[in-house]
């Protein structure tokens, strides 16, 4: 090996490493942080739409500035940094150069600085909060004029941090994604051909392309709206030859293939747990590909199903629901494919396994109701109520609250070489799936009676100020309270057994994929021997075999061991 | 610091730093692609885009496209050198690039102090908004090329790191392709 | 079913519904059947002492209709809904049947205004009628109204007409609806507006011809007075 192993200082083995490991805790441990403050916001926003007017316990009173800001950050944490962060970025960092059997990423410092650029983003977005006027408000889609003009959005500063931190994110994930597509198409280890790379690697590759893609246009957008911010220029001020609603189309370009760059990765880590765990070779590998590259490709051509309503060309519309509609085609066969992997399997409920199951259950709910919305006839009366809210929380928690917690309680033994309590896992997996269906459930009802978004009091509105609605609401508050508080049971879960857990040896769960056969956690580096590959990812429970598995490193019977790769 | 063996293979056959710098340029693509896209849609909607773009001047645009064209022709002569593993050519023909960069910021600035001094600002209209935004951001480019190209240039002068002229080549006659789509939007579409 | 929660007072309301109602039936028919199949089987292959899972690779032809068939059934459902979805837009979006009455919608930051025609029953003339969050209409007329914002985006929402359209500044929006239900409703609006866009409500009243004629009557005389008054 080239790396020799020395003393090093904690800050240059934690804080200023090039170990791809590390950076994917550091955007782990970011991650997970940024997620409690947004789930504190929607704590905060939810108890004044539960009990409107009382002051919140920990928070204080809501004004509605304040409610627009907490809901505004509450959205564009989940999404840039916490999902993004954590499913892309910590998996994608941690994973791929275990999974591919290489020892680190292709450009190491280009990595170390996309993470800090991400940092960086993260502390201006928490900036924001504190400068006079207060964070932004303009709803995480920021749509002009509202967002262009201080005069009209009455946060001079906030708005400008919050642009500014957004870009940056998307700097740091392009960075991000040029290594990760690079390293994945370039250093696999030796034999390991295209089709036997493990599924969440591939969807990680496809996110970062359709990201890499798409982000674009609203980079260059987001630059013409801090000039209109700034500078005073109207490329979105109707009065100066400018439009508004192009900001609309250049973010939702953006913006909707956004939600597949999430979903992807989040179906991978699914998809390779339920292999695991149903002891069973995913079915139909090669159509899972297809449907991920269908879905990338679709994605791009259905954004304006947001702005069905928002005065575009009426016949737009048409196309659009077309193309929104038909995208249900590859991501329902992609649930088929892994109901179709649970046939015949041996089937063991383990705590990531319960997640990933839940992945499926849950998602279905989001999937399914998306067509209400994708259909331009029934999105007239749907548009901006929380119908829409609950459906794309339907998608957004399996996505990234479910999709991380399966890969976090997965990749757990080898991350840190100990293994999570199953009891306390279980425990945590029900007093979080239950409370979030009570949260979502209910405001599919009260958005279908009309409930419109953004709204921090309907006392104002007497067909909505009505009690059973207002019931409703309540219910909702308090199940995300107790889905909160649940999360106290991850947490104690995760540090305690981070100390004082069973030793995971190096493959606790018999699984084939190469991060198995490298030392838990792994050295820097990675494999004593870097590995080559002999069969694809999914050889479990294959005929004539005595063991259920059979790693993919794990040479063929009465061949010799290979010549290791020499060192450079 | 040590490159690690990930960086060394090549499953593809691509050498990793080009597939690296195509994938950079392809991210590019996009960035560029939006801002022309959202300025053609305003330009198809205002035909009085043609009257302000009548302002800006054709043959500055015209000498600098000059410029920009035979600094890309260095930079293949450069990587040709660079090819036969003569460092030190291939470095002066680099140096040679990054004089037309400099030349081609030098007169832009010269023709924005120009235009700015006639009245023609950021924030005029929307036209001229689009042009010191998308004839801005290719500058940035420009100038953050020549600064990468001098540390190539220093290495490849050493006979280091070799295969970099290539790529930087690759970024500088993108660079070159962008400003020859702005040039006739910009200029001569009036 | 959205006319168990909120009523119906629009001509084109019940085509929305129907369509959410067709939906419901079409998804919520796969829906049941996929997890259905999903816990049966979690249920029925769980870990078993001693048995084997079965090795199968999905790629042979016979394995693959198992997703290939309920990917055909998606398609058909898609088209059904693309197909209804689009005949419901052409009616409420895309065509304008031939106006009784017009208003004019007014949205800012943070309030409504609505113009109605006055006694002469035309639009844009001396006697037209102004009101600050309460629009009036007839019932069984059809109504074209243009819709304009005086700053930033908002949306124009009658939960009871199923009718929503974002109000764009520099645009004026055209748009119609036919009342068919006295009565008064909430008018929202459903585009985040800032710092008061919750206490943005609007009403929208309506009533019978005679009682539309008075309240017309009424509202004339007082804008006569006040025009009277030094």
């Amino acid at each position: 090996m080239s790396h020799a192993h020395h003393q090093e200082g904690w800050v240059k083995k934690y804080l200023w490493s090039t170990d791809h490991k590390i950076i994917g805790f550091q955007y782990l441990f970011t991650g997970m942080a940024m997620a409690l403050l947004g789930g504190f916001f929607a704590y905060a926003f939810r108890m004044q739409l539960g009990f409107p007017g009382k002051s919140v316990p920990g928070y204080g009173l809501v004004s509605p500035n304040e409610y627009n800001a907490l809901v505004t950050n509450h959205g564009t944490i989940m999404i840039f940094w916490f999902a993004m962060p954590v499913l892309i970025a910590a998996f994608g960092n941690f994973l791929i150069p275990l999974m591919i059997g290489c020892d680190d990423m292709v450009f190491p410092r280009l990595n170390r600085l996309s993470y800090q650029i991400f940092l960086l983003s993260a502390l201006i977005l928490i900036a924001s909060f504190f400068v006079p006027g207060g964070a932004f408000g303009g709803a995480w889609t920021a749509y002009p004029p509202l967002s262009a003009k201080h005069q009209y959005s009455l946060t001079p500063a906030g708005a400008t941090l919050w642009l500014l931190a957004v870009a940056l994110e998307f700097v740091a994930f392009l960075m991000g994604g040029i290594n990760f597509v690079t390293t994945v198409m370039n250093s696999r280890a030796p034999g390991m051909k295209w089709h036997q790379i493990p599924v969440v690697i591939w969807m990680i590759v496809v996110a970062s392309i359709v990201f890499m893609a798409s982000v674009g246009p609203l980079v260059a957008g987001a630059v013409m709206l801090l000039f209109d911010q700034q500078f005073g220029t109207g490329f979105y001020d109707p009065v100066r030859g400018g439009d508004p609603i192009l900001w609309q189309h250049l973010f939702w370009f953006f913006g909707h293939p956004e939600v597949y760059v999430v979903l992807l990765p989040a179906i991978g880590i699914v998809i390779d747990v339920i292999a695991v765990f149903a002891r069973k070779k995913v079915f139909a590998y090669k159509t899972v590909l297809y449907t991920a590259f269908a879905t990338g490709i679709l994605s791009f051509f259905v954004w304006a199903h947001h702005q069905f309503v928002a005065g575009i060309d009426p016949r737009m519309a048409n196309v659009f629901t077309a193309t929104t509609v038909l995208i249900s085609v590859p991501i329902a066969e992609m649930i088929f494919v892994t109901i179709a992997t649970l046939y015949g399997g041996s089937i063991r409920l383990t705590t990531p396994m319960l997640w990933a199951l839940a992945f499926v259950a849950e998602f279905l709910i989001g999937g399914v109701t998306g067509i209400y919305l994708g259909s331009s006839g029934s999105d007239i009366y749907f548009h901006d109520t929380y119908f829409v809210l609950a459906h794309f929380h339907y998608t957004f928690v399996p996505i990234a609250v479910i999709g991380s917690f399966a890969g976090v309680t997965y990749w757990f033994p080898k991350m840190f070489g100990k293994m999570l309590d199953e009891k306390l896992g279980k425990l945590h997996f029900w007093a979080t799936i239950i409370p979030f269906n009570f949260i979502f459930i209910p405001l599919f009802i009260t958005g279908a009676a009309g409930d419109h978004r953004r709204i921090h009091d309907y006392s104002r509105f007497p067909d909505l100020a009505r009690a059973d609605l207002q019931n409703l609401r309540a219910i909702a508050t308090v199940a995300t309270v107790c889905m909160l508080v649940a999360q106290v049971i991850f947490f104690f879960n995760f540090f305690k057994s981070m100390k004082s857990g069973k030793r995971a040896g190096n493959n606790p769960w018999n699984a084939n994929t190469l991060e198995w056969s490298a030392a838990s956690p792994p050295p820097h580096g990675n494999f004593e021997v870097l590995p080559t590959v002999y069969r694809g990812p999914y050889e479990y429970s294959a005929p004539g075999r005595e063991s259920d598995f059979w790693p993919q490193d794990e040479p063929p019977d009465g061949e010799a061991e290979p010549a290791q790769e020499a060192a450079e | 610091m040590s490159k690690p063996i990930a960086t060394t293979r090549s499953a593809t056959g691509i050498p990793t730093g080009r597939l690296a710098v195509w994938w950079v340029i392809a991210s590019e693509i996009v960035i560029f692609g939006g801002l022309l896209a959202s300025y053609i849609m305003h330009r198809l909607g205002h035909p009085e885009f043609g009257d302000y773009a009548a302002h800006t001047n054709t043959w500055i645009g015209a000498f600098n496209t000059l410029v920009l064209l035979s600094s890309s022709l260095s930079a293949v002569l450069a990587h040709q050198a660079a090819e036969r593993k003569d460092g030190e050519r291939a470095a002066k023909l680099l140096g040679l690039t990054m004089l037309g960069g400099l030349t081609f910021a030098c007169v832009k600035a010269a023709e924005w102090t120009m235009e700015i001094s006639s009245g023609f600002t950021l924030t005029t209209n929307a036209f001229w908004s689009f042009y010191y935004t998308a004839a801005g951001l290719h500058a940035l480019h420009v100038i953050g090329g020549v600064v990468i190209m001098g540390f190539v240039a220093r290495d490849a002068a050493q006979g280091k790191e070799l295969q970099r002229v290539e790529l930087i080549g690759n970024y500088w006659h993108f660079v070159d392709v962008v400003w020859i789509f702005l040039f006739p939007l910009l200029y001569i579409a009036k | 079913m959205i006319e168990w929660l909120v009523p119906q007072a629009s001509s084109y309301a019940a085509s929305i519904d129907n369509l959410i109602t067709l939906i419901t039936v079409l998804v919520g028919f796969w829906f049941l059947v996929a997890q259905g199949v999903f816990f049966y089987f979690i249920f029925k292959y769980r870990e078993k002492p001693g048995q084997k899972a079965q090795y199968i690779t999905g790629e042979k032809k016979e394995e693959k209709k198992w997703i290939s068939r309920p990917h055909n059934a998606v398609l058909v459902c898609d088209i059904v809904v693309i197909a209804m979805a689009i005949k419901v837009w052409v009616e409420v979006k895309q065509t304008m049947p031939p106006a009784d009455a017009k208003v004019n919608v007014i949205s800012q930051q943070w309030a409504w205004s609505f113009e109605h025609p006055g006694p002469d029953g035309k639009l844009g003339t001396e006697d037209d009628i102004r009101t600050g969050d309460e629009l009036h209409v007839e019932v069984g007329k059809t109504y074209h109204f243009n819709l304009v914002s005086r700053d930033v985006l908002h949306s124009f929402s009658i939960p009871v007409f199923r009718l929503k359209q974002d109000a764009v500044p520099g645009r004026i929006i055209q748009g119609w609806f036919k009342p068919t239900k006295t009565g008064s409703f909430d008018i929202q609006c459903a585009e985040i507006c800032g710092v008061g866009h919750g206490l943005m409500p609007g009403r929208i009243i309506i009533e019978s011809p005679a009682a539309h004629a008075a309240w017309v009557a009424e509202q004339s005389q007082k804008k006569l007075a006040s025009a009277k008054a030094p």
